[in-house]
């Protein structure tokens, strides 16, 4: 088992024409995803090494059954392109696109909420993989195996960093999900621990937070009333000015609130325990496996 | 992106905001021209991004052109809270009444935007927020729907507004989350938001303004704003944040002395608090961003040194779509060109990790020190700014 995208996912890429676009589907397709199409508005007809291009989302899903979308568009047009896929009504879209207006952002996410039908993962994310069996998105996949750690995180690179470090150790992952680093991303850090609680495959959650919001104290809240499983957390950002953007538009301390200290504090009043660096965390999560195996 | 307060209130009288009527002013001279076109007596005011100008003495009254001339000298040039003042507002003084606050944010915890409203005014509203909360009247707006004209009566009557002000003060929400929604901000905030004394006269009745604005934009939506775009004041900027941004670098320049470069944003706030922990202080926050080249680290060293300060630089490196051997060749070519003074450490992991640390090691540059791990890497790196220092 894992989460959200598996052997059964069917994927279908906005922007799948463009030069990074194309670079990641294909790779995408070379680890096992099913690769089922493209959306580039206007070259429709056309094909990406193979994968059929169409001109809109809709067409898409009628040839193909795509059940989840990528996009890759440019900001300007990604908040656009989210809706149309929601439109066609496919359940799951992840943005990889980084830069999209915050009011674009709300709109959409306001939309996907009313009526419930697709859930988004993003924007500004690096998107999922489940070792073995899918990857939707740029998260290199050579540094990750099968396992059962899953991984929710708001970072890129530092989810590589992690995984690593578990790796080394001997081990793996069930699924990685990076949510984005923006201010409003479609999924929080609560509905990805939901999933993992209920997986079977995960038996340990890693979580990296970072300043910006409250979505790692509203987790300490749920974590405390609903997950049964271990959860180790890691937060990016002690020494942020506030006040400055720290290249994640999400990331920022505002005044006095979404400071790396309350949210750290949030969570290990809630029993949730929390590593001083990225290679402590992956300790930490070695040494509670390793006590359970 | 912030506004300067006249820059906020030009922004609110085009979408008809209603504010006191001024002027902006760089030198002495202009600021007396303007005041003595506004009339006595008038308000000269530091336009600086930062709250507390008051005061600071950035704000002051001027009764005739004799005090607008010493106000003006006094105040540009003026020194808050480590900002100069190079601009100055000057407008008509405004008679107060009542002083009330109002705001439109971008509610990232409920993803909405919310509407607050306090006849607290002209006080700094954190603290109202702490110890009087039943003194703000909230309201999320589903911006599907938008602000509705009983949105704005619900929050005036709720805060507690006085009777005769409770449609003035509702229109002004209503055009506030105007500005809020056209100007793509992710703050609208007017405080005081003043009531006006009644109009002398029979009948007159009281009116609102907005006495202060503070306006910030959504970066990622300037594009299509570029009139507010061109709002953006260089000079206030920092000299090498300056140049990182010419060179499409996110950069954040800090008080310490070890310069940072990583890829993802991420990370490198996870190595600047690791340094931190190390007991070392960082110079900079360095996202190199994903996939870069060669040229892109070579033109990073260049920012990260132009800081004087910097007395030894970290790299740290984990590549996924950034190839470490690509790292590798910027570092080389920056020797080459600059020739830097001050040690590196360099941790190169991920991507073409063994490429990168031969090419290195080929290389063999002065004071270039290569280490495997990231807390490894902190712990060097701060030893030899120490010894530097």
């Amino acid at each position: 088992m894992s989460i959200l995208v598996d052997g059964n996912t069917k994927l279908c890429v906005s922007g799948i024409t463009g030069r990074e676009g194309t670079f990641h589907s294909l790779r995408n397709r070379q680890y096992g995803t099913q690769v089922v199409g493209g959306v580039t508005p206007g070259k429709g007809g056309q094909d990406v090494e193979g994968v059929p291009v169409f001109n809109t989302f809709h067409e898409a899903v009628e040839q193909t059954g795509a059940n989840t979308a990528m996009i890759f568009v440019p900001p300007r047009f990604a908040a656009d392109s989210i809706l149309e896929a929601e439109d066609a009504g496919i359940p799951l879209i992840v943005a990889i696109t980084e830069g999209i207006p915050a009011h674009d952002e709300l709109r959409a996410f306001q939309v996907l909420k009313k009526n419930g039908r697709s859930r988004l993962i993003g924007p500004n994310c690096p998107g999922i993989l489940s070792p073995g069996k899918a990857n939707v998105g740029i998260i290199p996949a050579s540094f990750f195996r099968e396992g059962n750690v899953g991984v929710v995180s708001r970072s890129g690179t530092l989810t590589y960093q992690i995984g690593n470090v578990l790796a080394q150790s001997g081990f793996g992952n069930s699924t990685i999900v990076g949510i984005g680093g923006d201010p409003v991303p479609g999924t929080d850090f609560i509905d990805v621990i939901a999933m993992f609680e209920e997986d079977p495959e995960t038996e340990l959650i890693v979580m990296c937070g970072e300043i910006g919001g409250d979505a790692e104290e509203q987790a300490a809240e749920f974590i405390a009333a609903n997950v049964s499983k271990p959860v180790v957390a890691y937060i990016a950002g002690f020494t942020a000015p506030p006040g400055k953007t720290m290249g994640h538009a999400g990331a920022i301390v505002s005044g006095s609130r979404g400071t790396a200290a309350a949210k750290a504090e949030a969570l290990e009043a809630k029993g949730v325990r929390v590593g001083r660096t990225p290679t402590q965390v992956a300790e930490v999560a070695v040494s509670l496996l390793g006590a359970a195996a | 992106m912030d506004l300067l307060e006249y820059q906020g209130k030009q922004l609110f009288a085009r979408h008809g905001v209603p504010v006191p009527s001024g002027r902006p002013a760089s030198t002495v001279e202009e600021a007396v021209l303007a005041a003595d076109e506004i009339g006595y007596p008038c308000v000269i005011k530091a336009q600086v991004q930062i709250g507390g100008r008051g005061k600071a003495g950035g704000i002051k009254i001027a009764n005739d052109r004799d005090e607008a001339r010493a106000q003006a000298d006094a105040i540009l040039g003026m020194d808050i809270r480590g900002l100069t003042v190079h601009e100055l507002w000057i407008e008509g003084a405004s008679e107060i009444a009542a002083e009330y606050y109002a705001s439109v944010v971008f509610d990232r915890s409920a993803k909405a935007p919310l509407v607050m409203l306090s006849t607290k005014g002209g006080m700094d509203i954190e603290e109202v927020a702490d110890t009087e909360p039943e003194a703000i009247a909230r309201l999320h707006v589903d911006p599907l729907l938008g602000f509705q004209d009983f949105h704005g009566r619900r929050l005036a009557f709720e805060a507690g507004v006085d009777g005769d002000v409770v449609r003035p003060v509702g229109a002004m929400l209503a055009k506030l989350y105007e500005v809020f929604l056209a100007e793509e901000a992710t703050l609208v905030e007017v405080n005081p938001l003043i009531v006006t004394p009644p109009a002398s006269g029979d009948g007159g009745g009281r009116e609102v303004k907005a006495l202060d604005a503070k306006v910030t934009l959504d970066d990622n939506a300037l594009f299509r704003h570029p009139d507010n775009a061109a709002l953006r004041d260089i000079s206030a900027e920092d000299p090498q944040e300056r140049m990182a941004k010419e060179r499409g670098l996110t950069y954040v320049k800090l008080d310490g002395d070890i310069g940072i470069l990583g890829n993802g944003a991420g990370l490198v706030m996870s190595t600047l608090d690791v340094v931190a922990q190390a007991g070392g202080s960082p110079a900079n926050f360095l996202d190199a961003g994903g996939g870069s080249k060669a040229e892109a680290i070579t033109s990073a060293v260049e920012v990260i040194l132009s800081n004087r300060k910097v007395k030894a630089v970290l790299f740290n490196i984990f590549g996924g779509i950034t190839r470490c051997d690509e790292v590798a060749r910027g570092l080389i070519e920056a020797f080459h060109q600059i020739n830097p003074e001050v040690p590196f450490v360099v941790r190169l992991d991920g991507t073409n990790d063994v490429e990168g640390r031969q090419l290195l090691a080929e290389a063999s540059l002065p004071n270039v020190h290569t280490e495997s791990t990231m807390d490894g890497a902190a712990q060097k790196v701060v030893e030899l700014a120490r010894d530097a220092a």
